[in-house]
């Protein structure tokens, strides 16, 4: 009995200490492999712009003191490591001047890089046909209203954006995701001062004609009409005027709806349902488009058996005036 | 609606949906008003079915629209001031009116308000089963109307029933 006791005892033991050889050495290696390369070089940079506030040591005033950050220099980091950028230094595309605080004056005086500066021929400019993209989005009313003032980052924040309607299978996701991007601007007039006097316009107001407006902006994105349909890339970049946008019911309940064009795109090519029902990925995603998403089998029979009564109505109607 | 975008002659999208919306909203004044006078005016007991015979009483009034009237038989279920329904027309009017039309009707409102729709009911879309209830009722409805109208040629002449179809009476 105390031998059994004893034996248990010295497993307890054996068991706690391989616990503990596997946690102190096995689970930080792994932990390590997670942690991504820039991340200790862009804590540097995030110690102060990932915060509201900063904290430096004045040697002037020969003390430390905390100050707010200009908002627009905040950086949401979180957002930034899941972000298409999550792999990138601060400084591979800002001045490693900048790692020396204060930052010099003069650093704040150099242009900004844009997307063809690294993505030019490269593959992820292959892969995304940023050539196209470029000249639609030259035709969009961006950069027609705007010029050279409206680049890619207005809309794509190169420290947040994230590829989303490739990667997600939730298009509701994809929907807020896209929308919030054109609403950041279009809802906010604080956003919009740098580019346009426009007075703030009311969304819902402008869209007025439009009914059952919620269910409309829950269920596609603003891209969805405000875009012409080119086929070029994945996502279209021409985007149009509200003059220009679609008002036509017809070009999203029809069964050649656009939304296949635009918001289904992806999902088309990688699913092509076989349940009869036309445009069946609109209906994958908890949505119904009247019109758009008819079954064909029910359109077949219905009007087989209407056709069939009416036919039985005729005969009918034959054999009571001859036999009259 | 349901043909949008189709390339032959159709009526506009936009037109359709308004003269949808609006004869819904008739069909729902006239059915409260159906169910409220059937009420108050006792016209409801011609659409009490009495189970004892009825599937008899059915047979022999579809023998009757099959065979019989080419044969000019005299009608097994004359209408009187007591029967204002032969036992077919009474089933069909009960499916009609408190089957059909009730469902069509809540799964209209259901499409008119989507926001109260319930988004998803077993991993479908909500407002995908009820306009497919609506469609499914929709079509029933049609049918229905079709033999309706039909039906109303077999009068004491063909055009005497289309007015009893206004005032109720045969």
């Amino acid at each position: 009995m105390r031998s059994s006791r004893k034996l248990f005892r010295w497993q307890r033991i054996i068991w706690f200490s391989l616990l503990m050889i596997f946690y102190f050495a096995v689970v930080p290696n792994s932990m390590a492999k997670d942690v991504l390369p820039n991340v200790k070089a862009n804590h540097k940079c995030f110690k102060c712009h990932g915060n509201k506030t900063f904290t430096f040591y004045n040697s002037v005033s020969e003390r430390t003191v905390s100050k707010r950050m200009n908002p627009y220099y905040v950086i949401d980091t979180a957002a930034f490591y899941v972000g298409n950028h999550h792999l990138l230094s601060c400084t591979d595309c800002h001045d490693p001047g900048y790692e020396n605080f204060p930052h010099a004056n003069d650093l704040q005086m150099q242009e900004m890089l844009k997307c063809t500066d690294c993505h030019d021929g490269d593959e992820v400019a292959e892969k995304y046909n940023f050539k196209e993209i470029n000249v639609e989005f030259k035709k969009s009313v961006h950069a027609q209203a705007y010029s050279k003032d409206f680049s890619c980052w207005m809309c794509h924040n190169p420290h947040s954006y994230a590829i989303t309607a490739r990667k997600n299978t939730d298009i509701k996701k994809v929907i807020v995701y896209d929308n919030e991007i054109c609403l950041h601007c279009h809802s906010e007039v604080a956003n919009l001062t740098p580019l346009s006097d426009h007075a703030k316009k009311n969304i819902s107001t402008i869209h007025d004609w439009l009914p059952n407006q919620i269910l409309h902006f829950k269920s596609v994105r603003c891209l969805d009409c405000h875009v012409k349909v080119e086929n070029h890339s994945m996502v279209d970049h021409q985007i149009l005027s509200k003059e220009s946008a679609v008002k036509d019911c017809v070009e999203c309940h029809s069964k050649n709806t656009r939304l296949m064009a635009t918001l289904y795109k992806f999902r088309t090519k990688e699913l092509r349902s076989k349940s009869g029902f036309l445009n069946a990925i609109i209906i994958t995603n908890d949505s119904y488009v009247i019109s758009a998403n008819s079954n064909h089998f029910l359109n077949v029979t219905s009007l087989v058996i209407i056709g069939l009564i009416i036919l039985v109505i005729i005969i009918h109607a034959i054999l009571r005036i001859t036999l009259k | 609606m349901h043909n949008a975008g189709a390339n032959f002659f159709m009526v506009p999208f936009e037109v359709s949906v308004l003269v949808h919306n609006i004869s819904g909203i008739i069909l729902v004044i006239n059915f409260i008003y159906f169910v409220v006078a059937n009420r108050v005016t006792g016209n409801g007991k011609y659409y009490q079915i009495k189970k004892k015979g009825f599937t008899e009483k059915i047979w022999k009034q579809t023998r009757y629209y099959s065979w019989g009237i080419f044969k000019h038989e005299k009608a097994p279920f004359p209408i009187s001031g007591k029967r204002k329904f032969n036992p077919l027309q009474k089933l069909s009017y009960v499916v009609a009116m408190y089957v059909l039309v009730p469902l069509i009707i809540i799964s209209g409102i259901g499409l008119l308000f989507p926001e109260t729709t319930i988004s998803s009911v077993f991993g479908k879309s909500g407002l995908w089963l009820t306009d497919l209830l609506h469609q499914i009722m929709g079509f029933f409805l049609t049918v229905f109307w079709l033999i309706h109208l039909y039906f109303c040629t077999m009068g004491k002449s063909w055009t005497s029933n289309f007015r009893s179809m206004f005032n109720g009476w045969h």
